[in-house]
């Protein structure tokens, strides 16, 4: 093949799945510039904002590798059967990783920001906040993994190309606005700087 | 799989440092804040899709390390073009919906501009470091899919942040 001519393959196999997360995004984006006065109220957060988002993609970008992995090997049967040990396996540890992984960045974002002299919410809030966003998004974004590579692998489409752009667009949406939310809570609670 | 997980989250937490560094910025113009999260988005899939066509052509052996490899600049040359394609419709994107909520205070043509800047210089380094990433792969006999994905997703994951921060800081 010519250059041009792989650079054009290229091209127009990547952009639909761009142009969907990166709908996906503007709206995330759209949560995240709405969400001004909760970024003022507890100082630190918008510090915590990308190691939320990024744990969504780095725990459940696996979890829908190896969901795909397991449905090509033969070993994970394309249906949500939570007797099956593999398939509750794999999303209790997916689950896992997520809270531990907000609550190390939690923790870090409170130890540095301290450490540097910022202005910082106490660490309790941090962690709070994170924990209930890391839950949230975690249910919310195992189900659409799972049920999103099933679909997508019964209906004979290689799911391995299905897991990337779905769990970018729905993790930035599902993430910021449930950060939101876990803020408000976590505010009303009583756990205010 | 933990170890790794806990270096990418203290990767991004170095992201969200530099992000915290120009809070000001960030609210006077809220536009911006809408930026963030498309930007740092997008710069991540286009390296995570380039990783992922040089890793199955490395796997099918279809690729060699050299500047004239017709697969190698192919794909990096498409890397850029979706970046210029993308980018100007993410600055778009983020000034109309700004605009829908009131208080847009740059004007369309700055945000068109800022994240256009961002996305192209962020295309050329995403390409850098994929390359990078995929050798260093071949290199010491790992597995591509395994290793350039998650280093090269959260690498332009802080790129993005410092890139588009930089644009901002010589723009306004």
């Amino acid at each position: 093949m010519t250059l041009l001519a792989v650079a054009r393959e290229a091209y127009e196999a990547a952009l639909p799945a761009l142009v969907v997360s990166l709908v996906g995004g503007l709206l995330a984006g759209l949560v995240l510039g709405g969400m001004q006065a909760e970024l003022r109220a507890v100082p630190g957060l918008l510090v915590l904002v990308p190691a939320l988002l990024a744990t969504r993609g780095n725990v459940y970008g696996s979890l829908g590798a190896r969901l795909s992995t397991g449905l090509h090997q033969g070993l994970v049967e394309p249906r949500v059967d939570l007797g099956n040990r593999r398939l509750r396996g794999a999303m209790a540890a997916a689950l896992a990783n997520g809270l531990l992984a907000s609550v190390v960045a939690a923790v870090a974002v409170f130890l540095i920001l301290t450490a540097l002299g910022d202005d910082v919410a106490p660490v309790a809030t941090l962690v709070a906040i994170s924990l209930v966003t890391g839950l949230l998004s975690g249910v919310a974004l195992t189900a659409v993994v799972v049920v999103v590579v099933f679909a997508g692998y019964r209906r004979g489409r290689d799911p391995d190309t299905l897991v990337g752009p779905v769990v970018t667009t729905t993790g930035d949406v599902f993430g910021l606005a449930f950060l939101l939310l876990a803020v408000r809570l976590v505010l009303a609670a009583g756990g205010g700087a | 799989m933990l170890p790794v997980l806990l270096v990418l989250t203290m990767v991004e937490v170095g992201s969200g440092l530099v992000l915290g560094a120009f809070e000001a910025d960030l609210y006077r113009y809220p536009t911006l804040l809408v930026l963030v999260p498309v930007t740092i988005g997008t710069a991540g899939n286009l390296g995570s899709v380039l990783a992922s066509r040089l890793s199955t052509a490395f796997h099918l052996g279809t690729l060699s390390f050299s500047p004239t490899d017709e697969m190698l600049a192919g794909n990096a040359v498409a890397t850029v073009a979706l970046a210029g394609t993308l980018f100007p419709a993410v600055g778009a994107g983020a000034w109309a919906l700004r605009s829908l909520l009131g208080g847009a205070r740059l004007a369309v043509g700055t945000v068109v501009w800022i994240s256009l800047a961002s996305g192209v210089t962020l295309a050329v380094l995403a390409v850098a470091v994929t390359l990078v990433a995929t050798y260093g792969a071949y290199r010491y006999g790992l597995d591509p899919d395994d290793v350039v994905i998650p280093v090269v997703t959260n690498t332009c994951d802080v790129l993005g942040v410092v890139v588009l921060l930089a644009v901002v800081e010589l723009t306004l």
